[in-house]
């Protein structure tokens, strides 16, 4: 059986190597597999009636002339679930949102009831033919305004609440911080909104839930980023009504981009779950654009008041950020449960700074619930979008240059592990070259001169630096948990006799690539080809439980547990190597595919041969086979970096805003596909220079929303997007198995303080300060000609 | 509801179907005739996950009836690759890693088969107008600009071996 | 999004087409395109109860330069126009119409025709159509009638068709001896309308005086007009960059926007000023033979 199989790490798809992408050739032709291709025998159709008000209180709900559409099978309202306490489900931060109202709607396209039809056509009929009356409630709109004393209390479902805030929650030393204000030579002090946003992912949000009634097991196949994690929610909410965990099958099939908006559980599930329960048929839901824009998880929502003390040569201080959240009538962030403002305390940034005192409020308000991520790990681009705009408004403020003063901050590469004033241990870096390699590609000294040049003609040209640090690959268990469940994650490996492999995991891949990446870890790992590893993930009655991908954590968490699955089947491939040659196991040296005897090289076991032993020939008193499970609990996070560079041109007539060139310079350690990682620092780049000029969710005092479709909600198109310039410096992190870093969503992080900073400092000179994203080119031409100029 | 017959070939097939008049044309296609390659995004003709080629040229199939089709020639995305081998589009994305989650990437994928079928050495600008009805959120564009540049050169060079389906290497 | 129900057919000919809205009244809708209708159809802003499909009519898709005018069929479809040598050369403001208009698949089912009935003056044809003095052949039961394009947006979202009439033929004079055109118009990206856009066509004298001048204005107005004031303007004298500038200001004082998610109406004013005197001069630039 074994046959001579090339064992570089080139040959066998081993790290470092951009390996085309296993998955590719299914979606090439059509045959992807998405929560919308579910097709099941009898399968009914569920639409969702909404509300059109912001706040009102449901009056009645008629649903006759629905029922009377032929093909129309229930109308199911909140009074419905009330009967199995379904109307009220709980959200990842303790909070509670409601599955479907009973008596009042707290946001505009809430979900009011769901008609349930023979096929979606009839559904859409359905619910059109459904009479809700409204009885219109004061709406809250404003978060300032949720939390002032007269305001309207929203959550009177819950006992004696009598305002609308959340929670408090701060962290730093105050009074360390408030004695470095005191004594710095320059403070600067700017507000920062952060506006909600929306993940857009192409595919919207949907299920197709299917409940066995003679075997009792529900089979939901569903847009999830985290299916285990879903399962386990599902048993603890709807056990009481009989849905046990074992008989309950998430499957996650292709996901069509997730991005942080498709780790919730969402009220459409829910219902589509009940529904299937209680009607005995599958249920297929799809929400629509709008549906998805308006009502599913929305992303930031920060209302910052920032401030930044340093010396008057440049050596920051100290930092201090007061923040309110906005989080819609109830709080569903997708947060690790212990940090109600996500990571949002890694704002200190790439500074090696020595106080600071960070404090976030939570309020209530008349809009969808959420506070996902939007490409980014927890609340971590609210962070660096706000330091890096200081750090620029510091650096005008005191005639310095941006460069300059960041070189003169950064934490030096000799101080990691570098623990930070607020906690976090980073836990390798090198800023300093990041930022030097960037300003290099892009001729950072030219451009400045050709800005002096054009601002000398009365031409707007901008430069902007964005020196950003992430914090992915949540988590450790001692912090880490969402309701209670530790932010571990899994790889399972099972070589088979003939020496090729199946490896499972508990993250979901949504694009990132796993089927490929996953097997060119293990394949590095056991020198199988990548070719003979096939990767699954998804599909809870197969999969190791893991908590899912989001936050930038597959290859810190999963990744990680395939290397020390990989290892473990290693150690044992080696005794069966040391048996099979009779000699000891101390005497076998590895390579990747094969033990060979030391100081023998022509005695050796590939692994392939190894494998086929383990179930023929293994040694008396060894368990047969050949397989190994690793549920892997980083010791820390990883830290990736990198330093971006944005060149702006502004029409003064327009007020538009041209990117003209953007160079990305990302650090996110050793590197499994590099293909695959130029790959997701292109995506971020574009998921942030879509919120820096774009992208907006806003709602009107009456709580409607504004940008709730495609027409509206501009996500860039090709044309609108620039040729993104892309390089690296590899800095391996000194815990991880591989040293590698998460890198999925440092762009998205870093992108928009570059775009932002690069915007401000072409007009700086005119007096402006500060302008809050997206900078469309209403808002630009606005500040430009506050600013006294007229262009044509 | 009336039905009506509806008559055309897809990917070369002829097909007979029965439609309601309101039925999209996307829906006849995923839904009536299983072909689920072609996507919906978006109900407002911006997404363009949906493009199909309808005589040839690229269309939003959300954004039409599935009577429309009467008497056309369809091609879906399940029509680009002949006899398991990938046409020079689908080689392209394959090899530039043009795609990640795959969702925008068969309408992606019609609309640049179309433009390299009546723009024999598109500009990068002429590429990114041409797809600028296709919205993709994964990739930044920039891999698919390089895959579809791919195709071109493969489809103006000499005739090379055929990339042929296998996964990985 | 699904449509609700409705009742479908194909119309063969133009006598066929008037019968059935004739027959149907306000209840039926023509489809050509379908690139505004169907959309809206979708959200149920539009319930038609009857449906008319002209693409059946055979005969309405050509661009061709007869009896001194620029005759194109109502089937044409933009992406026809933005191919056609004809338009790229000859009528460069035709052109850099249909280019613009929502994005290129979209472009390769929406008509000339659509654009214009649709009366939607965030549509990019009619401003184009104002600035070149075209003329509209509508079909009815009575035959032909010629429609001058000033008198075709009578009111806000209504043309000047009958409801038994069917939008068939637009005719553009031929441009005279150094006339020049331009529309530009600024978008928040690709696909959407125009936050505001400038059709402008010029023809000056031997002396570079102006002679003639139009100028349309695009989602700016409640109903697809002209700035006549800003043309009155240009008229008579040689076109200077005071004279475009002094033009732009007047344009932008007859546009009459509202706020909305595009912009301030005090920014859209603005935006007029500022593409009215890009226009103008790319037209004018135009006329005196420069580069298109």
């Amino acid at each position: 059986m074994t046959q001579t199989i090339p064992m570089t790490a080139a040959a066998i798809g081993g790290m470092g190597h951009s390996m085309k992408r296993k998955e590719d050739p299914r979606f090439l032709q059509g045959k992807g597999n998405y929560v919308e291709d579910v097709n099941l025998p009898g399968m009914l159709w569920m639409d969702i009636v909404r509300s059109p008000y912001a706040h009102a209180k449901i009056v009645s709900i008629d649903a006759s002339k629905a029922l009377a559409i032929p093909g129309v099978l229930a109308v199911i309202t909140g009074k419905d679930l009330e009967a199995y306490n379904l109307h009220w489900m709980p959200t990842l931060m303790s909070d509670t949102q409601m599955v479907l109202p009973v008596d009042k709607v707290m946001y505009q396209a809430q979900e009011v009831a769901a008609v349930i039809a023979t096929d979606r056509y009839i559904a859409a009929d359905g619910a059109a033919a459904v009479d809700v009356e409204y009885e219109e409630l004061p709406v809250v709109v404003d978060p300032f305004k949720a939390l002032l004393p007269d305001a309207p209390v929203l959550r009177t479902d819950k006992p004696g609440k009598t305002d609308n805030h959340i929670f408090h929650w701060e962290v730093g030393d105050a009074a360390v911080t408030d004695k470095a204000f005191a004594e710095a030579d320059v403070v600067v002090k700017q507000d920062i909104y952060i506006p909600r946003i929306h993940v857009a992912s192409i595919e919207t949000c949907g299920c197709v839930a299917s409940f066995e009634k003679t075997e009792g097991k529900l089979t939901v196949w569903m847009t999830t980023q985290a299916p285990h994690a879903i399962r386990t929610v599902f048993a603890l909410v709807a056990g009481h009504v009989g849905l046990s965990e074992e008989k309950i099958r998430i499957i996650s099939p292709d996901i069509g981009g997730g991005f942080g908006g498709k780790v919730p559980v969402y009220p459409g599930y829910v219902i589509a779950v009940a529904a299937t329960v209680l009607i005995g048929k599958p249920v297929k839901w799809i929400e629509d654009r709008m549906e998805n824009l308006q009502a599913d998880s929305f992303a930031r929502d920060y209302h910052t008041t920032a401030e930044l003390a340093a010396t008057k040569d440049g050596k920051l201080t100290a930092l201090r950020f007061k923040t309110l959240a906005d989080h819609g009538y109830a709080d569903a962030a997708a947060n690790p449960s212990k940090f109600p403002a996500g990571l949002y305390h890694i704002c200190t940034g790439s500074y090696d700074l020595q106080a600071a005192h960070v404090e976030v409020d939570g309020a209530y308000t008349n809009k969808p619930p959420g506070g996902v991520a939007y490409r980014c790990s927890f609340r971590v681009t609210e962070a660096v979008h706000t330091i890096e705009r200081m750090v620029d408004i510091m650096a005008h403020q005191i005639g310095m240059d941006p460069a300059a003063l960041r070189m003169k901050n950064f934490i030096e590469k000799e101080q990691f592990p570098y623990k930070s004033v607020l906690g976090w241990e980073y836990d390798s870096g090198d800023y300093h070259a990041a930022l030097q390699k960037a300003m290099d590609i892009i001729g950072y000294d030219d451009l400045r001169r050709e800005q002096l040049e054009k601002r000398a003609r009365g031409e707007y040209m901008g430069i902007g630096i964005s020196s950003f640090t992430e914090i992915v690959g949540a988590g450790p268990s001692k912090d880490f948990d969402i309701l209670g469940i530790k932010m571990f994650d899994s790889a399972e490996i099972r070589v088979h006799p003939t020496g090729k492999a199946i490896a499972r995991f508990g993250t979901k891949s949504q694009g990132q690539g796993h089927e490929t990446t996953y097997a060119q870890i293990v394949a590095q790992e056991l020198g199988i080809p990548m070719a003979h590893v096939q990767v699954e993930e998804g599909d809870t009655d197969t999969a190791p439980y893991g908590l899912g991908t989001y936050a930038s954590r597959s290859t810190p968490t999963s990744g990680a547990a395939a290397a020390m699955a990989a290892r473990k089947i290693r150690d044992k491939a080696r005794k069966i190597a040391a048996y099979l040659m009779e000699v000891a196991e101390e005497d076998l040296e590895w390579e990747p595919g094969k033990f060979t005897v030391k100081g023998n090289p022509e005695a050796f076991k590939t692994i392939q041969e190894i494998a086929f032993a383990a179930y023929t020939n293994h040694p008396q008193g060894m368990e047969a086979g050949l397989e190994a499970t690793h549920y892997y609990d980083p010791p820390n996070l990883t830290y990736p970096f990198g330093s971006y560079i944005c060149v702006v041109d502004i029409d003064a007539g327009t007020g538009q805003v041209h990117v003209r060139r953007f160079v990305a310079v990302d650090d996110c350690g050793n590197i499994i596909n590099p293909m695959i990682v130029d790959g997701q620092i292109h995506g971020g780049l574009s998921m942030g220079l879509a919120p820096a000029l774009y992208e907006e969710i806003s709602y009107d005092e009456a709580g409607n929303c504004l940008g709730g479709s495609f027409i509206d909600y501009l996500v860039p198109t090709a044309v609108e997007t620039p040729n993104w310039e892309t390089d690296k410096t590899i800095t391996p992190s000194p815990h991880h198995p591989f040293g590698a870093k998460g890198v999925g969503e440092s762009a998205t992080v870093g992108a928009p303080p570059a775009i932002a900073n690069a915007v401000v400092d072409a007009l700086w000179h005119l007096g402006v300060r500060h302008i809050d994203i997206p900078m469309t080119p209403s808002k630009v031409w606005k500040v430009l000609r506050d600013h006294g100029v007229t262009g044509s | 509801m009336s039905m009506k017959t509806v008559n055309f070939t897809i990917n070369g097939e002829a097909k007979s179907v029965q439609a309601e008049s309101r039925q999209l044309l996307v829906h006849c296609i995923r839904e009536t005739l299983g072909l689920t390659g072609t996507h919906v995004g978006c109900e407002t003709s911006h997404c363009g996950a949906c493009t199909i080629h309808l005589d040839g040229e690229p269309v939003k199939s959300c954004t039409m009836f599935a009577v429309q089709a009467e008497g056309k020639s369809l091609t879906t995305v399940e029509g680009l690759a002949i006899g398991g081998t990938l046409n020079p589009v689908q080689e392209g994305f394959w090899e530039e890693h043009g795609l990640q989650c795959g969702f925008c990437t068969p309408g992606m994928m019609m609309t640049a088969t179309a433009l390299l079928r009546t723009v024999n050495e598109p500009t990068e600008t002429e590429i990114r107008e041409a797809i600028s009805g296709n919205l993709c959120r994964c990739t930044g564009y920039v891999n698919i600009v390089k895959a579809i540049q791919y195709a071109q050169r493969k489809m103006h060079a000499t005739p090379a071996p055929e990339a042929v389906l296998q996964g990985g290497d | 999004m699904i449509p609700a129900s409705f009742e479908y057919v194909v119309a063969h000919s133009l006598e066929e087409t008037v019968g059935l809205l004739a027959k149907h009244g306000s209840d039926a809708k023509i489809l050509s395109g379908g690139m505004s209708l169907i959309p809206a159809m979708k959200l149920r802003l539009a319930q038609p109860v009857f449906i008319v499909d002209v693409n059946g009519v055979s005969g309405l898709e050509y661009i061709r330069e007869e009896h001194g005018e620029l005759r194109i069929g109502a089937m044409t479809r933009e992406a026809a126009l933005e191919r056609s040598s004809l338009v790229k050369h000859g009528y460069p403001i035709l052109f850099e119409t249909a280019k613009v208009i929502a994005d290129p698949l979209v472009r390769n089912r929406a008509t000339i025709g659509g654009n214009l009935a649709h009366a939607d003056p965030a549509n990019d044809h009619p401003a184009t159509m104002l600035a070149l003095g075209a003329t509209v052949v509508a079909h009815g039961p009575h035959g032909d009638r010629l429609i001058p394009i000033d008198e075709f947006f009578p009111s806000f979202f209504a043309s000047a068709l009958e409801p038994d009439e069917v939008l068939t033929e637009i005719r553009i004079p031929a441009p005279s001896v150094r006339s020049g055109g331009a529309y530009i118009k600024f978008e928040r990206k690709v696909g959407d309308y125009a936050i505001a856009a400038v059709a402008v066509n010029v023809t000056l004298d031997d002396h570079d005086t102006c002679i003639a001048a139009r100028i349309g204005l695009t989602n700016v107005t409640d109903v697809p007009a002209r700035a006549t004031s800003a043309e009155a303007s240009l008229v008579g004298h040689r076109i200077t960059e005071q004279a475009i500038a002094d033009a732009s200001r007047l344009a932008a004082h007859e546009s009459d926007p509202k706020s909305d998610l595009r912009g301030s109406a005090e920014y859209k004013r603005d935006l007029v000023r500022v593409l009215a005197g890009r226009a103008i001069g790319r037209a004018v630039s135009r006329a005196r033979g420069g580069s298109h």
